[in-house]
């Protein structure tokens, strides 16, 4: 946690010990308000004390309360502007860091991890400093000072506080020790009953057609039950918190009266008046260091917490970050070429290899299709283009450069790439389509056009209520999976690339889109090289060479025609998905 | 779960009087417990405000055994002087050198002393007696004190005062008062303490149960709402008022309630009690608060705007960075990084602004209470000290004020606190009760007529159906067609076409506008849903399986399914070495992130299917993700499982398409053909060009 507050700016720290100073100027003046108090009793209580004297010393409390107050605003806003500053540090070093990432990176831990870590977790390190910076620093400098002031203001009464902030904290100690572990299953039950509603609402058509309604309420009441049962456990335990608290207080007092009642009747009568003042003084001080305790056992409470969300965020900050910039512009002579050069590749820790020494190359206009069975390793190899991965062993080379000397933002300038699950950003159609950045000049209106036509997605866009300005919703929930898809198919055209890299991207169209859009595509794109990974032997049917992958290897490359002569596995894949003249007549 | 505009935002509700109502009369079975509970909240706070009255008789019992008994100082004074004598004083008076022409020591006055001496007599006082020597020593203090009462001088004088008169004017504490009040204390103090805790614990089983309460009929709305609630509406919306809203109602609800009763009855109690006590001091209590709090209601109205704000950045953060995070290919394939952080920087920026705004006001709430605590304590002491010195009232009433103005700024903030806990409370109690309150699906207790499924023989018969999802659009304008037992019809069509309909209205999780559907010659209106769900075998193209056992999983609802049976099942649709290779067999758990594949999945819901046996069958046969040697494997099982079964196809495969009895052609949500494959081609319409779709040559 230390680590993550080295993040703090000299400004940060500055305004940081402007506040620690602020504090102990602070406590100083508060501790001196008892003593006015003392002063004010002691005066009231004598007879034939002046009103002018009263005033005064009431004068001065008024003063050092109202400079505590003037104090505290400023530490306040010290604080809240340092909390906040470095919380908003902390959140662009990570979204920047996650857009460095590769996509190794990002899966490791995972996008929803990613996303807790960027907004939660800093706001949990975020409270710790804005708390800490008053109250961390405060209650221990409070109750240090108040201890000092009333030690030597009677032993009975110094036994008697002492005892009473023994019994705070063994009362706090043993309600965390039993709630800490609870809270945690609570945590999971919540977690449960959130997963089997899920269950419930994702599966509705089918637990309504086995008519297994009652089935699953049962499992929703049992875990509701588990859930309620360990809520009201730990509520209930909590219940008792507040009467002690206040017992702990009220009794001090009292107990505070009770012996100065004593002392009081011992002493001689020069003393009784100060020891009367003593105790009116006491009980004041006495309070304030219970509560300094109380609010260092409520910070305690916290300080766990943030520093696993520190942790969690140092995890991320500290990543290392596999794919590393070239410094190649991108000016080449070759145009629209990938080749791959006994190209192998395998996860960081995995012992297996996800692709073995594959090698080809496709030329400009050329379209190379992969297909393979799912694990077979084609979405990696495809992915190995625009650098989501790097290879292993080998070389890709894109345009006759190796993609690792580009700069990455030369390399993706040729690229367009359509991934298996489209991805749609709030906005408008137009907005989503122009996305980015080519290197060139900026996405007109008309391109923007000309690709929804090509990717078959203006008949349902123009049906929209604003055409291409129409309002994309947060993760395009508002278009289906296969308008999602064109979408995204029109944002790659839209960019005008060499090189069209569509991992699976024709699954979710049906075969009539598929087959028209291919043929749209390729009479708009004709200088563009295409690489296409599929599942449907129809959608790459007409490519100019397949390659077909079988746990990692190239088991054949060809034309369609060729393979199912001398390739068995892709005889075997092509006949699952069509009769034998139906593959004839094509 | 994110709910739309962003995690946490503090809503105002629609209806908060009406909510608030209507969430009480939802207590009612905890009725008797809440009032309790609310009244022991009460009495606990009573109890707290007749504290600080009790402990400033203490504080009286203490300090008035401080001072020393002056009348009896001047009874015993009077009967010295008295027992002196005119003579006497002036003996007194030359003895101790006060007379100017005549020293201390010379011989008239050592003369004059013994005389004194003599011319004294003991003298007894409430049955102490005085000696002659304390007699003189208590007048030689008495002309030392001169005209210093009261004075520290005084004091001091009086602890030398001789012991018999010492004994008698000295002050003592009434140490049996002490014991009884601090006895009367300690009980209000437990007895306080038991009542808030008993009320806690009861208010706490309340909300738990309550909240528990709300889960079960939540869930059980589920069972009862249409199918059309859930197309359209997102599942993050339901989940999220399971969880988040039900906390919110439960948690606020045991927090607020009992907080704004006992800071009410705090609150007017002190009042009163101040009023009760001294009206003087209870008028400076409130008017040196009263500014504190008006300048604590403007800032908090302040802060808790920024608060909003500051919820609705996060929102917003949260949002963006979820589609950039999870977009990530997309923005560095697209070189969009740039724009990215750009939007990001706005985005946190004004997520830092109003962070530290929201946070700066709503810091600032505690020291002012903090100061205004402090100066009324000020006021109180010296608006108290003029009364004490005009002797309105005793020491002890400033003590009990000093508490009083403690108790009762305190409760302010706490009412206000709570109000907006309710707020919140009524907005989440609202989304909870709309869904409570959706309409749900029609009532069929009339229904007597019952189909066996073992008897069914197949038959199915569409009669000028009319359908639309809207009132207004029809979109399936009468469909006829009869259909024999046994025979397959495949459902093809474009994306989007509208197959799941066909689904729909075959298993009746939508009624259909005009016309029939006949099983066996029964019209599926004169069932129940549950009646033609059991005809039915249906499996679907998204494989749901629960968290739970692979013998759960299959046997699902069904009782009385051996082993044996299941793993016949598993055997027809080839998955029995699989299951056997899993740890555990069929007790292996299926977890959300399992090694199981896709296709394995999909083998497990056909075999789940078997199981259940119907004379009716649907079957979404996409099966897309699924590699192609489980592909075949599962086209296998699907055959096996369409065999003497009437079944409807949602039909990906050419093989199903060319050799079904009959084919429906689907496009916009309606039927545009039907007929066998060689009819439809024939036709020339919009299946020969699908069909052929599929082998064209680019270029």
């Amino acid at each position: 946690m230390i680590k993550l507050y080295k993040n703090l700016t000299k400004r940060e720290v500055l305004y940081a010990i402007i506040c620690i100073l602020l504090i102990v100027v602070q406590v100083w003046l508060e501790l001196t308000i008892p003593d006015y108090m003392s002063e004010i009793t002691q005066l009231v209580q004598t007879e034939g004390s002046k009103m002018a004297d009263i005033l005064r010393e009431g004068t001065y409390m008024v003063g050092c309360a109202l400079a505590s107050l003037v104090c505290s605003i400023i530490v306040g806003y010290f604080a809240a502007r340092v909390a906040s500053s470095f919380s908003a540090t902390i959140r662009k070093k990570i979204f920047d860091k996650v857009e460095k990432m590769g996509i190794a990176e990002i899966k490791k831990f995972s996008t929803s991890s990613l996303i807790t870590r960027t907004t939660n977790d800093v706001t949990q390190v975020e409270m710790l400093i804005g708390m800490g910076l008053q109250a961390f620093i405060k209650a221990p400098i409070m109750a240090i000072w108040a201890i000092m002031k009333i030690l030597n203001k009677g032993l009975e009464w110094s036994i008697l506080t002492a005892c009473c902030v023994a019994f705070l904290l063994f009362v706090v100690g043993t309600l965390m020790a039993v709630v800490l572990p609870r809270f945690r299953k609570v945590q999971k039950l919540i977690d449960r009953i959130n997963s089997v509603m899920r269950e419930n609402l994702t599966g509705i058509r089918v637990i309504r057609a086995f008519n297994a309604e009652k089935y699953q309420s049962n499992k929703f009441k049992d875990v509701n039950d588990e859930l309620t049962n360990m809520q009201m456990f730990n509520q209930r335990c909590f219940s008792v918190m507040n009467p002690v608290m206040n017992i702990i207080m009220q009794g001090l007092t009292l107990g505070i009266y009770i012996i100065g009642a004593f002392l009081i009747q011992e002493a001689g009568m020069l003393d009784k008046i100060t020891l009367f003042s003593n105790m009116v003084v006491f009980s004041s001080y006495g309070i304030q260091v219970i509560l300094s305790f109380l609010m260092l056992a409520l910070i305690f409470m916290m300080v766990p917490r943030a520093q696993i969300s520190a942790q969690r965020i140092c995890e991320v900050l500290d990543e290392k970050i596999s794919i590393l910039d070239g410094d190649f512009d991108g000016q080449t002579d070759e145009v629209g070429t990938v080749e791959f050069k006994n190209v192998s590749f395998k996860y960081p820790d995995a012992d297996d290899y996800i692709l073995k020494n594959i090698s080809f190359k496709v030329n400009r206009g050329e379209t190379i299709a992969f297909i393979g069975s799912t694990g077979s390793g084609k979405s990696t190899l495809i992915n190995l283009v625009p650098r989501f991965y790097d290879a292993t062993e080998g070389e890709v080379l894109v345009d006759g450069v190796d993609v690792k000397d580009y700069t990455q933002e030369a390399l993706h300038n040729k690229l367009g790439y359509v991934p298996q699950k489209a991805v749609m950003f709030t906005g408008t159609v137009a907005s989503n389509v122009s996305y980015g950045d080519n290197g060139r000049e900026e996405i007109t209106r008309k391109k923007i056009e000309e690709a929804v036509e090509v990717a078959q997605a203006s008949d349902f866009v123009l049906k929209m209520d604003k055409k291409y300005d129409s309002h994309i919703a947060r993760g395009g929930t508002n278009v289906s999976g296969g308008q999602k898809q064109r979408l995204a198919i029109a944002r790659a055209i839209a960019r005008d690339p060499e090189i069209y890299i569509f991992d699976d991207s024709f699954s979710a169209l049906d075969y009539k889109t598929d087959a028209v859009l291919r043929k749209e595509l390729k009479k708009y794109t004709k200088n563009a090289t295409s690489m296409i990974v599929a599942q449907r032997i129809g959608t790459i049917i007409n490519a100019d060479k397949i390659i077909v992958l079988d746990e990692g290897e190239c088991v054949g490359i060809g034309t369609h025609k060729e393979l199912l002569k001398n390739c068995p596995i892709y005889k075997e894949i092509a006949l699952s998905q069509l009769s034998k003249e139906e593959l004839e007549d094509a | 779960m994110p709910r739309p505009g962003g995690p946490g935002v503090q809503e105002k509700s629609k209806d908060f009087k009406n909510s608030m109502i209507r969430l009480l009369s939802n207590l009612k079975p905890w009725k008797i417990i809440m009032i309790v509970a609310l009244i022991l909240a009460m009495i606990s706070a009573i109890l707290a405000l007749v504290a600080p009255d009790k402990l400033s008789v203490l504080t009286d019992t203490i300090t008035a055994g401080i001072s020393p008994d002056v009348d009896k100082i001047y009874e015993i004074g009077e009967l010295i002087d008295s027992n002196l004598g005119e003579e006497g004083k002036q003996q007194f008076a030359i003895c101790e050198g006060m007379v100017p022409e005549i020293d201390k020591d010379s011989t008239i006055a050592l003369g004059a002393c013994s005389q004194l001496n003599k011319s004294l007599e003991v003298i007894e006082v409430d049955g102490v007696v005085i000696s002659v020597d304390d007699q003189i020593k208590f007048l030689e203090l008495v002309s030392e004190m001169g005209d210093e009462t009261g004075t520290k001088k005084a004091l001091g004088l009086i602890d030398e005062l001789p012991d018999s008169i010492y004994q008698l004017v000295k002050p003592s504490i009434n140490m049996n008062k002490i014991k009884s009040i601090s006895l009367l204390m300690i009980g209000l103090y437990l007895v306080s303490a038991l009542f808030s805790f008993i009320q806690g614990f009861a208010l706490t089983t309340v909300s738990n149960r309550f909240a528990n309460k709300l889960r079960n009929s939540i869930s059980a709305k589920v069972n009862k709402l249409p199918l059309r609630y859930f197309d359209s509406h997102e599942i993050g919306d339901v989940l999220s008022r399971v969880t988040n809203d039900v906390d919110m109602v439960a948690q606020n609800l045991n927090n607020s309630l009992a907080t704004l009763v006992s800071s009410i009855t705090l609150f007017l109690g002190s009042i009163f009690m101040m009023f009760v006590t001294n009206w003087i001091m209870a008028i400076t209590a409130i008017l040196s608060s009263i500014l504190g709090f008006i300048l604590m209601f403007a800032i908090m109205s302040k802060s808790q705007k920024y608060f909003n704000q500051r919820q609705e950045a996060l929102g917003e953060m949260n949002g963006y960075i979820e589609e950039m995070y999870s977009g990530h290919n997309v923005v560095k394939a697209y070189n969009g990084e740039k724009e990215a952080m750009k939007e990001f920087m706005t985005l946190n920026n004004e997520l830092y602004r109003t962070n530290k705004k929201s946070q700066f006001l709503s810091g600032l709430m505690h020291p002012i209470m903090g100061f205004i605590g402090n100066f009324g304590y000020v006021m109180v002491c010296i608006v108290g000290a003029l009364l004490t010195m005009n002797d309105v009232i005793s020491f002890g009433v400033i003590v009990a004020f000093m508490i009083y103005v403690r108790l009762f700024t305190n409760p302010l903030s706490q009412i206000a606190q709570a109000m907006s806990g309710l707020q919140s409370t009524a907005a989440a109690s609202e989304r909870v009760f709309e869904f409570l309150d959706e309409k749900e699906m029609s009532d069929q207790r009339d229904m007597k007529k019952r189909l066996n499924k073992s008897q069914v023989k197949g038959a199915i018969e569409f009669k000028n159906v009319k359908f639309g999802y809207d009132a207004g659009r029809t979109i399936i304008k009468n469909f006829s067609v009869s259909v024999k037992p046994g025979q397959k019809i495949a459902i093809v069509g474009p994306t989007g076409a509208g197959k799941t309909t066909m689904v729909n209205l075959l298993m009746k999780f939508y009624e259909i506008n005009n016309g029939q559907i006949l099983i066996d010659g029964v019209s599926t209106s004169e069932l129940t849903r549950e009646n033609v769900h059991e005809m039915f075998i249906m499996v679907l193209q998204d494989t749901w399986l629960f968290e739970g056992t692979i013998r759960e999983n299959i046997k699902f609802n069904k009782e009385d399914v051996t082993d044996r049976e299941i793993w016949e099942a598993l055997r027809t649709v080839g998955v029995d070495h699989f299951v056997k290779t899993l740890p555990g067999g069929l007790d292996y758990v299926i977890s959300d992130n399992d090694t199981i594949s896709q296709g394995q999945k999909q083998l497990l819901t056909i075999a789940r299917g078997m199981v259940a046996d119907a004379p009716f069958l649907i079957l979404d046969e996409a099966t897309s993700n699924v590699d192609t040697r489980t592909e075949e494997l599962v086209q296998k099982a699907m055959d096996k499982l369409t065999e003497g079964r009437t079944s409807f196809i949602i039909a990906h495969r050419l093989s199903t398409i060319k050799n079904a009895d009959l084919i429906l052609v689907m496009n916009e949500g309606n039927i545009i053909e039907q007929g066998n494959h060689e009819e439809l081609m024939k036709q020339g319409g919009f299946y020969e060009k699908l069909y052929n779709s599929q082998f064209e040559k680019i270029g």
